[in-house]
């Protein structure tokens, strides 16, 4: 086979590959959006679940989503930004940041359903908060955390080493010259982070199974020691667990989960060009 | 007019962890009211030697420091010695212009600002940089427009008057020039000439010819080494050293 | 003065300890996993743990059956993950043009982002149905279809990173194949993969980690029958993998007792497996990076 032959054939497999890869994400999402969109309804997304889930609307779930996707970010933002601004900006390549470079390696790698164990060990026996709100909050930021560290830690090293060195020979100190210059500049790389982690972790379900999710609770948690249902969850309960469920609202549950996640993902990607694009370096 | 010493270089000696540009035992006065210019081919350790009299270097791991630094008759490495105030009195210009991604009016108030300069003073600091840099004029009316929006030349310019704003003693400008027109030089000159009324200039120029320009005082750094230094006059008219004599004719560097 | 620096130095304690929270959280995760498995290693033998048969209620505790179910179910992934997504890296990074790049990226960014309990679903609702038509298997809850979609699972993370190894080989490799008359593809196949190869085997490895790891697909796509596969063939009937069984199981178990202490068993040789195979691809990319601080000083 002529060498111009073979470049051809093998451009051609690898567009082929890559277009079966389109097709597979495509057919995916359409069908979730085709047949998830019938059971769309106001009533279906403010509703309580009744006649065994069969019926009404799933707003527990949604509402559960989001409560835990705010006690992920309220675990996970501070301290993997700050983590992030220590290895970046204070600390000096030693066996110490080595060993935190593992550990963070080592967390990011760690099956979810793991720290599903992790999280009824620690915090729903051992320190009792019970299956609660609290407990599965600490569990997905954990699991969180490696996502935020190292978006955040890029973001800051991202940022031109010469604005550091300006600041500081105008009598700033280090960290008047991180929270004045560096982080402004670092924002909207770490925002981008830090809801990609959050996207990652509101559609978790091992994690949260024996943390937090509750089977069926029709009314909305009342403090951070109660269960919730959850979207991911919820749309696993139903898909498996029980028998004659409803396909419409099956797939509608698979809709709305997708659309609160890929809007996240729909949101870090807007202001990573919104940044882009007013960036002054 | 007698010289006065404003910064003095004791048998000074530097090396990097990484093991790049160093000094060795480099001894010197830098006068006050003088345009002393330290010169001679790259990695000869003129920047590194800059970098030592404000501090900048802690931002870098320096393996190793001997000798000593005075401003003022005072050790700037003594451990009890307050690093943002020395920043403070010596204030340094880089070679590639860096305006803070903020207005120009943020870069003018930035240092002040940290200082605890409040209120109208800022402008008042921000406008008399702006003259002493020669670009008053040029930026009067757009004070509030993003920073990066400047032309090359006057960014410089724009960084020497936030220098200034600090109401520096010693200014430090490391290759202030070398990206810089003919046209732009020659404003970032003849400010430099007028500044030395009042302040201990330090400079790094970015050739032999501006070297000769500029000079009033004149040290020639080889590899590190300090091989002469005197009046700018003398040095590059009769150097007493063949290496300097070989540098300045063009015959290496 | 005084009180600025005690704020700079309660600051930098303050990060430094959220730094340190990282190896904490490590340690605790290790220290829990070992705390609740060890009366698991007591109650049951090695032996046992290592047998053929998982029946916990007649108190048979063989993980064999799930090792191997979770081994069927990657290498059934990876064989098909690794050259789609390598040669969808290539198509991005080398050959596609700009357009596509712009369509497809994106793209990936959105597989990278579906829930695992949507990609199972789909799957049970749409994948097995049609495996189970095409192979004539009774059921379509099968190995085969957990591989497709852990396959699919692990592509958003081959891609991204094979392709930031396929960017990174400095532009004179190619100028430099070109100009010696080689087409586009031998350069490809030639030069830049070879310079790239490190990166993309941390790729492989980072990608077959997540393989491991993933739960809830599997779990709802494999049938959950504890047998061991043993031809080829078995790839069409149902597995149980380790993932799948401690989540389908722990929400049943009484709390301390054998049954519960052995899926956290299972849970610590997850650790340790994603751990090692973490280490490993760590290693490739400090070592690749040793080298071309080498090269480039």
């Amino acid at each position: 086979m002529s060498r111009q032959a073979s470049q051809r054939v093998a451009f051609a497999l690898i567009s082929l590959a890559a277009a079966l890869v389109i097709v597979a994400i495509l057919f995916i999402a359409g069908t979730i959006a085709v047949q998830g969109m019938g059971a769309l309804s106001w009533e279906f997304l403010t509703g309580v679940p009744g006649d065994g889930m069969k019926a009404g609307g799933i707003m527990p779930a949604i509402i559960g989503t989001l409560l835990l996707t705010l006690g992920t970010a309220v675990t996970a933002v501070p301290l993997g930004v700050g983590a992030a601004i220590y290895l970046s900006e204070y600390s000096q390549d030693s066996g110490f940041t080595r060993a935190i470079r593992i550990a963070i390696i080592n967390l990011a790698g760690i099956p979810s359903v793991v720290y599903g164990l992790f999280g009824l060990g620690l915090f729903v026996l051992f320190m009792r908060f019970g299956t609660s709100i609290l407990a599965g909050s600490l569990t997905l930021g954990i699991m969180t955390l490696p996502v935020i560290i190292s978006t955040a830690e890029e973001a800051l090293r991202a940022v031109p080493q010469s604005f550091r060195v300006v600041s500081t020979s105008l009598g700033a100190t280090r960290w008047q010259t991180i929270r004045q210059v560096v982080l402004p500049q670092a924002l909207p790389g770490i925002l981008t982070g830090v809801i990609l982690g959050l996207e990652r972790a509101a559609g978790e379900t091992a994690p949260i199974l024996f943390t937090v999710a509750a089977f069926f609770l029709p009314r909305l948690p009342s403090s951070i020691f109660d269960q919730t249902m959850a979207l991911p969850y919820h749309l696993f309960v139903i898909s498996t667990q029980v028998p004659g469920m409803p396909i419409r609202i099956q797939y509608g549950t698979a809709l709305v989960l997708l659309c609160f996640v890929l809007s996240m993902n729909v949101a870090a990607t807007l202001v990573r060009s919104r940044f882009r694009r007013r960036r002054q370096w | 007019m007698s010289l006065e010493a404003k910064v003095q270089i004791k048998s000074l000696s530097i090396r990097y962890s990484d093991g790049t540009e160093s000094l060795r035992d480099v001894s010197l006065d830098l006068y006050a009211r003088q345009i002393n210019v330290l010169f001679g081919p790259a990695g000869g350790g003129k920047s590194t030697l800059l970098r030592a009299i404000n501090r900048l270097n802690d931002l870098v791991e320096v393996a190793e420091r001997r000798g000593e630094i005075l401003l003022d008759g005072k050790d700037i490495y003594a451990p009890d010695l307050d690093v943002v105030a020395l920043r403070r009195r010596v204030g340094m210009v880089f070679a590639r212009p860096v305006p803070l991604p903020m207005t120009i009016r943020q870069n003018l108030h930035y240092g002040p600002q940290l200082a605890g300069v409040r209120g109208t003073r800022l402008d008042e600091l921000a406008e008399k940089g702006l003259r002493q840099a020669a670009i008053w004029d040029e930026v009067k009316d757009r004070l509030d427009e993003p920073a990066s929006s400047l032309s090359g030349g006057q960014q410089q310019r724009l960084c020497l008057a936030r220098t200034l704003t600090l109401e520096p003693e010693v200014i430090l400008l490391d290759e202030p020039t070398s990206g810089l027109d003919p046209i732009s030089t020659a404003k970032v000159e003849s400010s430099l000439q007028q500044l030395k009324e009042a302040y201990t200039i330090v400079i790094v120029p970015h050739s032999v010819q501006q070297a000769a320009r500029v000079a009033d005082q004149a040290a020639f750094f080889l590899q590190g080494e300090l091989i002469e230094y005197g009046p700018g006059a003398k040095l590059f008219t009769r150097p007493s050293d063949q290496r300097t004599e070989d540098y300045i004719t063009g015959r290496f560097g | 003065m005084k009180k600025s620096s005690w704020w700079e130095f309660g600051i930098e304690r303050a990060v430094q300890l959220a730094g340190v929270s990282a190896i904490v959280f490590v340690i605790l995760i290790l220290l829990f996993l070992i705390r609740e498995s060890v009366p698991g290693f007591a109650d049951v033998s090695p032996g046992e743990l290592l047998g053929e048969r998982w029946y916990p209620t007649e108190g048979r505790y063989g993980l064999l059956p799930l090792i191997a179910g979770s081994l069927l179910v990657v290498l059934g992934a990876a064989v098909m993950a690794l050259p789609l997504g390598l040669a969808t890296a290539i198509f991005v990074a080398e050959v596609s043009p700009r357009w596509a790049r712009e369509v497809l990226k994106p793209l990936i960014e959105v597989l990278a982002g579906i829930p695992s309990v949507v990609l199972g679903f789909i799957g049970m609702l749409v994948l097995a149905p049609s495996v189970r038509i095409l192979t004539g298997a009774p059921t379509g809850l099968t190995a085969f279809t957990g591989s497709l979609l852990l396959a699919l699972m692990a592509l958003p993370t081959i891609v991204s990173v094979a392709e930031d190894a396929i960017d990174a080989v400095p532009k004179s490799y190619r100028d430099g194949a070109l100009a010696l008359g080689a087409t586009r593809w031998q350069t490809t196949w030639r030069v830049v993969l070879p310079a790239a190869r490190s990166g993309i085997l941390t790729a492989m490895m980072l990608g077959i980690g997540r393989a491991i790891g993933e739960t809830m697909t599997v779990m709802m796509v494999t049938g959950n029958a504890a047998r061991i596969p043993k031809r080829i063939g078995d790839l069409f009937y149902p597995v149980r993998t380790m993932t799948a069984t401690i989540a389908a199981e722990m929400g049943e178990v009484a709390q301390a007792s054998t049954h519960y202490h052995v899926l956290f068993v299972i849970g610590i040789s997850l650790f340790l497996i994603s751990f090692l195979i973490n280490l490993a691809a760590a290693i490739v990319v400090f070592r690749q990076a040793r080298r071309s601080e080498r090269v480039l000083s």
